[in-house]
Parts: C-alpha cells; sequence; structure tokens
C-alpha cells in the first residue's frame, strides 16, 4: 500500500468503516511508516477532540412549538390508545434489538446491493482476503460466526458434490454485516452471502448476471442467500440446488 | 382545536414519535449548512412539513438519514434562492492549499495539546468555515455520527467521494486549527 492510499484510508480506520482485510492492509503500512502512522494519530487525536467538544446545537423551543403545532398530538388519549402506542413502540423496539431489517427491495435498491454484493466478491479475490477462517471443515467454519453475526449461516460441506469449502468471512452489503461462506469449484471462487430478512417465506432461486459475474438468489427459513461466482450459469444454479438440499437434510435430520 | 393538514391522527402521531426525536440533530445539521440561525429555523420547519408529507412513502431503515436528506434539499433550494450572492466554486480536485506542513516531532505535541484545549466555539467556527461539501461530510460523520453508506445516500455521492472528502475535509480543519495556533504565519 502506498502513502496516497494509505491517507485516505486511514480515515475510514478511524472511522471502524474497514472490513478486516483493509484494515490490516493499512495497519500493516502504518506499522512501516512512521509519516503516515504520525497523521492516523493525530486524526484520531482530533477526531476524539472534536466528538468530545459536543458541537451539536439544540433547537429552540420557539421552533419545537411551531413544529409541533402542526402535528397535533391526538386530544384526550383513553387507556386503550395509550396501550395500542406502548405495544407499538415495544414492537418496532423488539425489531430492531432483534437485528432483522424488513428488506422491502425497491428496484434500485436491489440494484445497488447486486452490485455491492458483487464489489463484495470482486474485494475477496484481491485483497488476499478471501477467508477470516481458513477451514474445509463445516464444524468450525459454522461457530466461527457466533457472536460476529445476528444470524447463524447454514454451512454444509459439498466437496462430494465438487464444491470445496474453503472457510468463512464477515463482510459488508448494505452497510450491514453479512456472513460470506467461500466455496470452489476447480479453479473458481464462489462466495455465498448470507442475511436475516424478516420474511421467512420461500422464494426460489433465480440467476442473474451482473458485470459479467452470476448472482443466484434465493430466500429460505428467513434469510436471504446470494451465490456469486465467475462459473457458469449451470454450475452456479447446481450448487445452489446442492446447498439447498444439503441445509433442509441437516435440518429434518 | 386545530386542524390536522394530514387529516390522519394515526399517521400524525406516528410521525410526531419518529421525527419529533431528531429536531435537535435536523437543527443542527441546519445551522451548519446554513450557517444562520434563523434561515435554520425556516428550513428544518419546511423539512418537517415535507417529511410528514411524504411520510407515507417511509419504508426506513433509518428516521435520521431521512429526515437529512430531506433537509438537505430544502437547503439545496435554499441556497438556490441565494443564488444572487454565489460562493466561491469547489475544485474537489485541488489539494494544494490545504497541504498540512511537515513534520517534526515538536509540532505534533503542539498540535495535540492544542486540539485538547480547544472549546467548542472555536471548533464550531472552524468547522463553519469549510467548503460546503466538507462541511456536511464532517458534520454527518463526526457530530451526527452517521455510517458512510449513510453519508453517501444523503448527499447523494458514491461511498468512495465520501471517503474522499472526508480525508480532505479532516486535512482542511487541521490546517486552519493549526493557522489558528499560529496567527502570524
Amino acid at each position: 500500500m502506498t502513502c496516497d492510499e494509505a491517507e485516505v484510508l486511514l480515515h475510514a480506520l478511524i472511522d471502524g468503516e474497514l472490513d478486516a482485510g483493509h484494515a490490516r492492509e493499512v495497519e500493516d503500512h502504518i506499522a512501516t511508516c512512521p509519516h503516515c502512522a504520525k497523521q492516523l494519530a493525530v486524526y484520531r487525536e482530533m477526531s476524539k477532540a472534536i466528538t468530545a467538544a459536543d458541537l451539536s446545537y439544540t433547537a429552540p423551543a420557539s421552533l419545537r412549538r411551531r413544529i409541533e403545532a402542526t402535528l397535533p398530538e391526538v386530544r384526550k388519549p383513553n387507556r386503550r390508545a395509550v396501550l395500542r402506542g406502548f405495544a407499538m413502540g415495544s414492537a418496532v423496539s423488539a425489531i430492531a434489538a432483534s437485528g432483522i431489517v424488513a428488506i422491502v427491495l425497491r428496484s434500485d435498491d436491489e440494484a445497488r446491493i447486486k452490485s455491492e454484493i458483487v464489489s463484495a466478491h470482486l474485494r475477496s479475490l484481491q485483497a488476499g482476503h478471501l477467508t477470516d477462517v481458513l477451514s474445509t471443515d463445516q464444524h468450525t467454519v459454522k461457530p466461527w460466526f457466533n457472536g460476529k453475526l445476528d444470524v447463524a449461516p447454514p454451512v454444509v460441506d459439498l466437496t462430494a458434490q465438487g464444491y470445496t469449502l474453503i472457510g468463512g468471512r464477515l463482510d459488508y452489503v448494505d452497510a450491514r454485516a453479512v456472513g460470506a461462506i467461500i466455496y470452489r469449484r476447480r479453479l473458481h471462487v464462489i462466495n455465498l452471502f448470507v442475511t436475516q430478512t424478516a420474511s421467512t417465506e420461500h422464494r426460489s432461486a433465480r440467476t442473474e448476471t451482473f458485470q459479467g459475474f452470476n448472482i443466484r438468489t434465493w430466500s429460505d427459513g428467513g434469510l436471504n442467500y446470494w451465490a456469486v461466482s465467475d462459473l457458469a450459469a449451470d454450475e452456479l444454479a447446481e450448487f445452489s440446488d446442492k446447498f439447498q438440499a444439503a441445509t433442509r437434510s441437516n435440518a429434518s435430520g | 382545536m386545530p386542524v390536522n393538514p394530514a387529516g390522519d391522527p394515526e399517521k400524525t402521531r406516528r410521525f410526531r414519535e419518529a421525527a419529533l426525536p431528531h429536531l435537535d440533530a435536523v437543527y443542527t445539521l441546519a445551522r451548519y449548512l446554513l450557517r444562520d440561525p434563523s434561515d435554520a429555523e425556516d428550513a428544518v420547519q419546511e423539512c418537517y412539513l415535507r417529511a410528514l408529507k411524504h411520510f407515507d412513502g417511509y419504508r426506513g431503515p433509518a428516521m435520521k438519514p431521512w429526515l437529512f436528506a430531506i433537509l438537505r434539499n430544502v437547503c439545496r433550494a435554499e441556497f438556490a434562492r441565494r443564488a444572487s450572492s454565489p460562493t466561491e466554486p469547489i475544485d474537489e480536485a485541488n489539494d494544494k492549499a490545504e497541504q498540512p506542513p511537515l513534520w517534526s516531532e515538536a509540532q505534533e505535541t503542539v498540535e495535540a495539546q492544542m486540539m485538547q484545549r480547544s472549546d467548542a466555539s472555536t471548533i464550531r467556527r472552524l468547522l463553519s468555515a469549510l467548503a460546503e461539501p466538507f462541511r456536511e461530510t464532517l458534520v454527518l460523520r463526526e457530530i451526527q455520527n452517521l455510517s458512510y453508506r449513510e453519508i453517501a445516500d444523503v448527499a447523494e455521492v458514491p461511498v468512495g467521494t465520501v471517503m474522499s472528502r472526508l480525508a480532505r475535509a479532516r486535512a482542511m480543519l487541521r490546517s486552519a486549527w493549526l493557522a489558528e495556533q499560529e496567527p502570524t504565519k
């Protein structure tokens, strides 16, 4: 990594916005570069000073009253209305606490997520950071995700079917931590991204192409899956079929 | 009883509960974007009116960035109205003016002490002096604590632009901070 790159990325490091692979690259560079190490120290100090200073403003009471006047409260709330409000509040916080985010995808959201998935796939290939946990043993990879994610991605060994489990990785898609399970087919890498969804509806798999990569996506058991690879579409479809069959037999067995 | 323009008390109540807790945050952003207290008040009020109107279409995930995006559009309109007094055009590619000075150990120590000593009003003033896109990015990150993705959505730019703006914004603020320390230099 060059100093020019590090000078931009060290800010993302301060802000906790780098994935594990890039964070390590920046830290490696800083360990050997006194100049960038000083930059990091100064900017970290500056960021702390800004946060400590509390630079926010308080809205004037007159403004608050003006806005409240345009939003009249329901008069004379009866007990039932209060209870309803409480129930709704607790439902909302329960959803927030469980980390379930309803992914109501608009089409532009979907395109954005697809592009982020492909970017995450490319990053995993470029940064020399394919795996956080390197293991062909599903019983090593699956527990590794514990505590890192609010979901437990199903990890199945598909070596017998021709798809070798390589390991697992934590990645970020749509500003959320997602689990990535990595498989290999000959020289092709398959990143299988898994996120939680509020819907438990089963959506059968479909394949799309984005920037020359095949993406096969499906939903099952409250999880969304995206398999990304440069594998041919029919092989990727086979992979997703085998994966789904194996998770189903795991669940029932 | 005042007439409810939305005509739906349940919706208004939900909006109230979701949006009013962010009033200080929205007002803070307006203060930094417009740099004028009474303009900021007007913009915030307009923002809440528009937000209520569009609340039916609101699909999350987070209320604060959503309000910020609306506020930003309101402020844009305000800038357009003020177009008779245009601000300096900003050349994002030109970095020369804000290059931080060369380093020495002594300077580093001085700088750290100075930052710890600075009071809120000094930092506010330095922050307010930054050019608009940099001020906006820094405020969203450091004061409003938004993620890069959220900042990108509010400012309608790619995440990469957020990163480079933030790096430059911090470099500019640091130079201004140093200049503050040595006004004769």
